[in-house]
């Protein structure tokens, strides 16, 4: 088998993994738009909050240790106890929920039928205010996060390629974990939203409101599920990313590159948003890998952003997404 | 006057009971415009009440009044013989208020069976992690219970055949039929119809005729429903209520209305000769 081929293939491996990682973060977006038609812009600043809450937790972190600090002149820095990765994980998944709570009490509340723009703008504001929060809850600095999911490279299929193609391939072990834990994630999600009778609700709400409220739904109950739902997909993809590349602000940036996932597979598609992340993802690997060279490399900056204009332009509702037909 | 307790027997032989809703004194205010003025009256137990009137004199606002989407800004709302307090509209519903909507809304993007299954939702009581058991819990049964009593209104109202089609792709006809099913599914005590027979052809309509005569006459549901079609509403309905210009200027039996003279000029347009 030709050399070229069979880097090709690992590239393609590698692509397809962090194309995973993608689709989790896209998910979140899925989630909220499907339910309430807003645009979450503080998806990713929720999986930075998430990731620092967990790491926080585990290490037995005060919170608002430099303010108290501030404040009493002590030297308050932590409890002195590590809690056991699952425990913490818990443990945050509950203090996901009760953000959830917040937010619906003291924004989504106060904007019930304003324009989805109003509420887009919203998010914005808690972006901003979520990123200095948890820096003043947990402190600015670069953490590292290990809630023991196992990293560095395989090596059984180091070996089995090793035999097959002469080549050994090059993947990451937290990468198959990943991909793993989406595909658990996204089987539960689905199978909630189809077959539970919340996840039914969920899919009125997102609908009709009037509707809703008319058969018997709580809004407010089905909002903050929808947010406590979009804040667990965000420890999700804020435990992997936060592994892979320690919890730091840049963590919430991995949101941009949901954007053009959202816009290939469709805002209002789960299995868009797999697929789009897939395709970006094995996308821009390939496109570097042979393209690259020639134009002086780096295309993975831009590669997704141009694709998904490609589509904005020739299917603006993505791959799977709803098409809007106003019958006249 | 009859007797507020007793009900009253309908031509037909139909037994009516006591007094199940009742509206005092109701007055809707839009800032300066008021939607309803001060208007009075009652709905029976298993009797079909019509509310009539011109465009734009406060029927859909009374019905917004009885299922809680509109909050009066004066007067009382009596139900099962206690004063109703400020409630939101879903808590309304699980009281056992169902509604149709004039502009129908239904949840376009999912099938028949799932949007007549949201009517069931006040029905299963089944929490969230229940519903991760499924089998273990019980929550697999009391779906599949639900789903027996929602393919029983599915076969009432004869639309089996298009159980698994999404509601956005349906005619309109069949869409107020869709709406009727998911409010009938909650098995309210009052129904609320806003023109359930709008924009409907003729066949359509006697259809529509039908399926609200027959439920009223087997599951025994309460029926208030606002309609244009002055035959149909003489038609089918016990008792008829008369707005104009958010005033009541009518209220008696279809027979009675007919012949009031207010009634006459208001809404039939003022007799010339």
């Amino acid at each position: 088998m030709p050399d070229q081929l069979v880097y090709a293939m690992e590239v393609t491996l590698n692509g397809l993994m962090t194309g995973v990682l993608y689709s989790l973060v896209a998910l979140g977006f899925v989630l909220i738009f499907k339910a309430s038609g807003v645009f979450n812009y503080a998806q990713g600043v929720l999986a930075l909050f998430a990731a620092l809450t967990l790491v926080g937790i585990q290490n037995g972190q005060v919170p608002f240790a430099h303010m108290i600090n501030a404040m009493t002149g002590g030297h308050l820095t932590d409890f002195g106890w590590h809690i056991p990765a699952v425990i913490a994980i818990l443990l945050t998944g509950v203090v996901m929920v009760l953000l959830a709570i917040v937010i619906e009490k003291l924004v989504l509340k106060h904007l019930v039928n304003q324009a989805p723009i109003i509420l887009f703008m919203a998010t914005i504001g808690m972006a901003y205010f979520l990123e200095g929060f948890g820096d003043v809850m947990w402190g600015a600095d670069i953490k590292t996060l290990d809630v023991g999911l196992p990293q560095g490279i395989n090596e059984t299929i180091e070996i089995a390629t090793e035999r097959w193609f002469g080549y050994g391939f090059f993947i990451d072990n937290l990468d198959i974990v990943a991909t793993l834990i989406a595909i658990l994630l996204v089987t539960a999600l689905t199978v909630f939203s189809q077959y539970s009778k919340q996840g039914r609700a969920l899919r009125a709400v997102a609908d009709d409101h009037q509707a809703a409220l008319s058969v018997g739904i709580s809004l407010r109950f089905i909002w903050i599920l929808v947010w406590s739902i979009a804040g667990f997909v965000a420890l999700v993809a804020g435990i992997i990313w936060g592994t892979k590349s320690g919890v730091q602000f840049s963590l919430s940036l991995i949101a941009l590159k949901a954007l053009p996932v959202l816009m290939l597979g469709g805002f209002t598609s789960i299995p868009g948003a797999i697929v789009g992340g897939l395709i970006i993802g094995v996308g821009e690997k390939l496109f570097e890998f042979s393209i690259g060279p020639m134009i002086g490399g780096a295309t993975e900056n831009w590669f997704a952003y141009v694709l998904a204009l490609v589509f904005l332009v020739f299917r603006p509702q993505g791959l799977f997404g709803e098409k809007i037909i106003e019958r006249v | 006057m009859k007797d507020m307790n007793e009900g009253y027997i309908t031509p037909d032989g139909r037994q009516i009971g006591g007094v199940l809703m009742e509206l005092k004194n109701i007055t809707l205010k839009f800032g300066g415009v008021t939607a309803i003025e001060n208007i009075s009256f009652d709905i029976r137990d298993g009797e079909i009440r019509a509310i009539i009137g011109p465009n734009g004199a406060g029927k859909s606002s009374m019905l917004n009044v009885i299922s809680g989407f509109y909050i009066p800004t004066e007067g009382e709302v009596w139900f099962k013989g206690y004063k109703r307090g400020p409630m939101k509209p879903y808590e309304i519903a699980r009281l056992g208020i169902a509604r149709t909507f004039q502009n129908i809304a239904l949840f376009d993007g999912m099938s028949v069976l799932d949007n007549i299954m949201t009517g069931r939702l006040t029905k299963m009581k089944k929490g969230l992690l229940a519903q991760a058991g499924w089998w273990w819990t019980g929550a697999a049964r009391e779906e599949y219970e639900n789903r027996d009593k929602v393919e029983r209104i599915i076969d009432f109202l004869e639309i089996q055949n298009i159980r698994k089609t999404p509601v956005g792709r349906l005619p309109y006809g069949l869409k107020k039929r869709v709406e009727l099913a998911r409010a009938l599914a909650a098995e309210p005590k009052i129904l609320l119809l806003d023109e359930p027979m709008a924009g409907m052809n003729v066949e359509e309509k006697e259809d529509m005729c039908r399926f609200i005569l027959d439920l009223n006459d087997e599951f025994g549901t309460t029926i208030v429903l606002i309609e244009h079609d002055m035959g149909v509403v003489m038609d089918i309905s016990d008792r008829v209520v008369v707005m104009d210009y958010g005033k009541k200027i009518g209220d008696g039996a279809p027979d009675e209305v007919r012949n009031n003279q207010a009634v006459i000029d208001a809404y039939l347009g003022v007799a010339h000769d």
